[in-house]
């Protein structure tokens, strides 16, 4: 309450930073995965990229623009996808956001009609278009949101939580989605996802930043690897071995009714596997790498600061 | 980034942004109809509530059925109310409102993401709900018509040209006053508070209470300085004929036009300052 009244008084404000010192490049027909904790600053940067946000200093150029100008050309170069807005009329069907955002992205109704048939075959559209907004289920929405948002037939995506609240079936369609539309359109991707899938299944690279910083820009496997440099090797054996057998392989994981799990250095895996194959009794063998959710966890534990808890962190060499 | 687009076949031909505005300009209005139509009902009651000058209108005839109050008899306050509810319907609107809401929800950001200016957009939904707001003025017309205000409102030619002008000018400068103070919530949490201080000093300077003629020597002085009377009062005593000559008309239908110039220009320097600070709130 005190502090209530007082703040009728006197404001506090405290300037935060809320992205500093994070620089890329990205060329023209990349799958880029954007990954971060909440509130690390990727929602922020891809504002400043799409023009929404003017930085206070440094420099940004999207295809050759200068994105806080938001000047019509750039505009027409890009699109920005919220998971959690809608641009859609609320009120009226989706098709009369088409026909405003046709207008306004001064699209060619020949263009507009190829686009539209297009996306409705991508997206499978049928019948949505002329429902009124409001009673679309969340997928549904999104997929519309997608159309509106495609239409002008962008080269560059900003794609914030695009399957942020679908179930597993419409994840994976908007994902098979995202796929296309990059490669029929030699399109540039930036996504961020909550849903690491969305970032494995899509994302040959990805950029890691945390509390406005970046941590790590590259290949997704590399990280996996410099993270956890062994991998996961599961067999399922046919007949009982002697115990010690497995242990000269690799650490047990688990072994459970002829079923192993073990975790095996990257620089011995070839090895193993040859081993495997020609001494055990063996149903099937896979090779796997360690989920990418343990590898974000264990990355932003380790940059906890001085002090976090980075235990683990012995796994991985420096990142940068 | 990537190189400039080339595989966007839907090309960027480059238009003037007016040019651009100007194309989208059909479609605009055709969903802005669209829009107001599926608000049709909240749109009526909204309209209709805005019935002031329809109690000021009781008041005043009660008091000059006794005696002319300056030059105003029973026929000329009925004209002058009649007319100030039709501008006031035609020429108002929700903009701050829309402003506000979508400033603090990050709605704006779909608009800044278009490219056709947002005053445009925000313009072209509240031209398309002239239509509507016609129908609600058009009984309010007739009384005009039908009762002895007719022997009062203005014929002449020439004369209904520059009210045309006039009501014109009051709609760019009003909604662009609305503009400027809705653009201030990208300053502060909500301006709405700053639209309702407006509301009072709009009401008592632009003629909406009452006729500026019957106010005291010294507010007639400052309505006759401030820009609100060319939102109302204006265009009301045009076509109420309280005007003697065209001259007159024609100058004070200049002046109206430059505040018009000069709110525009101020609605895009706050506009711009603001958005510098847009935060773009939500994910």
């Amino acid at each position: 309450m005190r502090a209530a009244l007082r703040s009728i008084f006197k404001r506090t404000y405290e300037t935060v930073r809320a992205v500093g010192g994070v620089s890329f490049r990205i060329d023209r027909g990349e799958r880029v995965g954007f990954l971060g904790p909440n509130g690390a600053g990727k929602t922020t940067t891809l504002k400043v990229l799409s023009g929404l946000l003017h930085p206070t200093s440094g420099s940004v150029v999207v295809n050759g623009f200068e994105p806080r100008r938001r000047e019509a050309a750039f505009l027409k170069g890009i699109t920005l996808v919220m998971g959690q807005k809608n641009q859609l009329i609320w009120d009226l069907p989706a098709a009369e956001t088409y026909a405003l955002n046709r207008a306004l992205f001064d699209v060619p109704r020949a263009d507009f009609d190829a686009t539209m048939r297009e996306l409705a075959d991508l997206l499978d559209l049928e019948n949505l278009s002329t429902k009124p907004s409001r009673q679309l289920s969340l997928g549904e929405r999104m997929k519309c949101e997608l159309a509106a948002a495609l239409l002008h037939r962008p080269s560059t995506l900003f794609l914030d939580e695009p399957t942020i609240g679908l179930d597993v079936s419409m994840q994976v369609a908007i994902r098979e989605f995202i796929r296309s539309y990059n490669q029929r359109y030699e399109a540039t991707v930036l996504l961020t996802s909550h849903y690491m899938q969305d970032v494995t299944a899509l994302c040959p690279r990805v950029i890691v930043i945390d509390k406005g910083q970046l941590i790590y820009d590259g290949d997704l496997r590399a990280l996996v690897r410099k993270m956890h440099p062994s991998k996961l090797v599961s067999f399922t054996l046919s007949g009982p071995i002697a115990p010690d057998q497995l242990e000269r392989m690799g650490e047990v994981v688990s072994s459970e009714g002829g079923r192993v799990v073990l975790r095996v250095p990257q620089n011995r895996l070839r090895d193993v596997v040859s081993h495997s194959l020609a001494a055990l009794p063996l149903v099937d063998l896979s090779i796997e790498d360690p989920p990418v959710e343990d590898i974000m966890r264990q990355l932003f534990r380790r940059d906890a600061g001085p002090g976090g808890e980075d235990h683990e962190s012995a796994a991985g060499g420096p990142l940068g | 980034m990537a190189r400039p687009p080339t595989a966007a076949s839907a090309a960027p031909i480059a238009l003037s942004p007016w040019r651009a505005a100007l194309r989208a300009t059909p479609t605009l209005l055709r969903v802005g109809v669209a829009e107001t139509v599926a608000y049709r009902v909240e749109f009526v009651i909204w309209m209709l509530t805005t019935t002031l000058p329809l109690i000021m209108l009781g008041l005043w005839t009660s008091v000059a059925a006794e005696a002319p109050f300056a030059r105003f008899g029973q026929r000329e306050f009925i004209a002058y109310y009649v007319a100030a509810l039709i501008v006031r319907n035609l020429t108002g609107s929700w903009v701050v409102w829309q402003l506000n809401e979508e400033i603090r929800r990050g709605q704006l950001s779909f608009r800044l993401l278009r490219p056709v200016h947002p005053f445009v957009t925000y313009a072209a939904t509240h031209v398309s709900s002239v239509p509507l707001r016609s129908l609600v003025a058009i009984p309010f017309a007739l009384i005009l018509l039908v009762t002895s205000a007719r022997d009062i409102i203005i014929t002449d030619p020439v004369m209904l040209l520059i009210l045309i002008a006039a009501l014109l000018g009051a709609w760019l400068l009003t909604f662009f006053v609305l503009i400027m103070i809705g653009s201030a919530a990208l300053f502060m949490d909500k301006s709405v508070a700053v639209f309702d201080a407006y509301l009072g000093v709009f009401a008592v300077l632009s003629g909406y209470l009452v006729p500026l003629a019957l106010l005291p020597g010294w507010a007639r002085a400052i309505a006759g300085w401030a820009p609100f009377r060319y939102m109302l009062a204006f265009p009301v005593e045009l076509a109420i004929g309280f005007y003697d000559s065209r001259a007159a008309a024609l100058r004070d239908l200049a002046l109206q036009w430059a505040w018009v110039a000069v709110v525009i220009g101020l609605a895009l320097a706050v506009w711009r300052a603001g958005i510098r600070r847009y935060e773009a709130f939500g994910s």
